[in-house]
């Protein structure tokens, strides 16, 4: 190994701590921020679930019968778990990154020699830890109500963390593009929960007309919800290879647009 | 090597206003830079494409040969930049906000805590660490801007109008601390409307006024070029009239005060032996505005006459001359 070279590895070590130490200070802001915040980001999806639970579950559930082989509350559990982490995670990073740019310290970090990649990374990291934490909770809250039998648990934890990842993509990207706190609104009120909705969170899509059921098929949650109930019960509306193959390729591509947006400065620089 | 390098640097807004007109500039390592100019000559801007929170439309800068075209991020490292507007998170703590600057710059935590305790207590802000940050005055929330910018220890310092809105004694103090990181080899660029605070601390300074650069020299070499100078005379007797200088312009001001207008090429002892022979009597006397003031008003004046008026830069530099005047600029 000649001189150059023998100098050129330390360097990119050097380099390579220095992005691990940047991105573990974003994710310990973000988690810092969520723990600090706990009354908004932790106790009302508890409360949510709860409330989901008791009514659709219970209540509602037992006259219902049985769906796709499981109980009712059986079936809607993981749907109703994976609703909350895709709120959660898209609503973490949409509010932090966009208060960022509202309060202007995300100058902090474009200032910094953070590479774009990474600063993307470090939010989506803080929507996937408020997404797992919340997740867990809901868990939890479900497991009162019902036992969550587990099909194939690295299923699981690969939908869980695929959906979680492309939902906080999503909410990074809307904050690039939203110049006031209206815009963070819009697309969950009216894009995302209907589509959360409608992904087959409470029925299974078999029940529904062939028309809609057709078009059901254009909704990339319905791949995630199935993917993640699949892996609890065994059970799903498509195919699960299928399933996984569009959350990679929205992780994909959403990471890869909310970095060219940055390098790009979209929102961000002038 | 030069600490900041700029060739033919350029910038149109979306909107269409150029604000940059292809400046070059210059900054030696270890100087004290002044920056000056009216609102909206493009101080900002530039400060903003060297710290990469703008986007050049052409031209090159690179800082200690580091460009920011081909290495952006060696270049970042190397600087620390203090905003006009305040920028850290108002719902963290001065210690967190310090640490965590740390932290995007790849510093490790142990080492960032105590590069934080060394500079809020340099800053005296060491008693309110665990403040919440807007609870900070204002004062302190411009000086925890400079501890959060130092924290990395950089080697170049960059200052958007740290003191605006800040009292003469803590800007004293800020004065006196930036004197001290200077020497410690820190180069430093400042923006500032108040340009006693300049001509106090800059070796260099550099005009802009427009988008272009109208003067870039030795602050000496800058203010020899003032060619006249105003002072105000008060008299120990009241006088009716001006008293007769020829060759000087005159104004009384008051029965007590007189505004004499002194080219380079005159005495001072003139004056003063021909008033005497007059029988008024100076008891004190004062620069009307500090000196780089006077010059940096009569070029933005001439500027903007030259460019078809730029009532806004005139009005601006009014602006200035009456915060320095007002906070006691210029004395003599």
């Amino acid at each position: 190994m000649n001189g150059a070279t023998a100098a050129a590895v330390p360097a990119s070590r050097s380099r390579a701590r220095e992005a691990w130490i940047g991105y573990r200070t974003i994710v310990m802001r973000e988690f810092g921020r969520i723990v600090r915040i706990w009354g908004q980001t932790i106790v009302p999806p508890a409360v949510t679930a709860t409330l989901y639970f008791v009514i659709f579950g219970e209540l509602i559930g037992r006259r219902i019968g049985e769906m796709g082989g499981y109980s009712y509350v059986q079936y809607i559990a993981p749907g109703l778990i994976m609703m909350s982490v895709i709120t959660n995670s898209y609503g973490n990073v949409v509010s932090s990154f966009f208060g960022a740019r509202f309060g202007k310290h995300v100058e902090e970090m474009l200032v910094s020699p953070l590479p774009n990649w990474l600063i993307v990374a470090g939010y989506v990291s803080g929507g996937v830890v408020r997404g797992l934490l919340v997740g867990a909770v809901v868990t939890a809250v479900a497991l009162f109500f019902t036992h969550l039998h587990v099909h194939h648990a690295f299923l699981i934890v690969a939908a869980v963390l695929l959906t979680s990842i492309v939902f906080s993509l999503g909410g990074f990207i809307n904050a690039v593009f939203a110049k006031n706190f209206d815009h963070i609104s819009w697309f969950p009120t009216f894009i995302l929960t209907p589509l959360t909705y409608l992904g087959g969170v409470f029925y299974s899509i078999a029940l529904l007309p062939g028309w809609a059921e057709n078009l059901s098929h254009l909704n990339p949650i319905l791949y995630m919800v199935n993917g993640f109930r699949y892996g609890f019960l065994g059970v799903s509306d498509v195919d699960v290879g299928f399933a996984f193959a569009i959350m990679i390729g929205f992780a994909v591509t959403l990471y890869a647009a909310a970095v060219l947006l940055m390098h790009r400065g979209i929102g961000i620089r002038e | 090597m030069y600490a900041l390098s700029i060739r033919n640097l350029t910038k149109t807004y979306r909107n269409g206003v150029q604000a940059l007109k292809g400046i070059d500039l210059d900054v030696q390592e270890g100087d004290f830079f002044a920056l000056l100019g009216p609102n909206g000559a493009g101080k900002t801007t530039t400060i903003g494409i060297v710290t990469s929170l703008v986007n050049k439309t052409g031209g090159a800068v690179s800082v200690f040969g580091h460009d920011l075209d081909t290495d952006l991020e060696a270049a970042k490292s190397c600087i620390g930049i203090v905003p006009q507007e305040i920028n850290f998170n108002q719902f963290e703590t001065p210690e967190t906000i310090v640490v965590n600057q740390a932290g995007f710059y790849g510093i490790p935590r142990a080492v960032a805590r105590e590069r934080a305790e060394k500079y809020l207590k340099q800053l005296q802000l060491w008693d309110k660490r665990k403040a919440m940050s807007r609870t900070l005055s204002g004062g302190m929330k411009r000086r925890l801007m400079i501890a959060r910018a130092l924290v990395h220890e950089p080697r170049l310092l960059i200052l958007d109008e740290p003191t605006a809105g800040v009292d003469i004694e803590i800007r004293r103090t800020m004065w006196e601390f930036l004197r001290g990181i200077n020497a410690q080899g820190v180069t430093i660029i400042l923006t500032t409307h108040y340009l006693e605070e300049a001509e106090n601390l800059c070796r260099h300074v550099a005009i802009i006024d427009q988008g272009r650069i109208t003067e870039h020299d030795r602050m000496s070499t800058v203010l020899r070029k003032l060619q006249t100078e105003t002072f105000v005379l008060n008299l120990r007797e009241a006088v009716a009239q001006a008293p007769s200088l020829p060759g000087y312009a005159v104004t009384l001001v008051d029965d007590h005060t007189l505004e004499v207008e002194v080219g380079k090429d005159r005495s001072l002892n003139d004056i003063f032996v021909r008033l005497a022979a007059q029988g008024v009597d100076v008891v004190s006397m004062r620069n009307k505005v500090n000196r780089l003031e006077e010059l940096f008003m009569r070029l933005v004046a001439k500027d903007g006459a030259g460019a078809g008026g730029s009532t806004g830069a005139a009005a601006a530099a009014a602006g200035s001359a009456g915060g320095a005047r007002a906070h006691g600029g210029g004395a003599r």
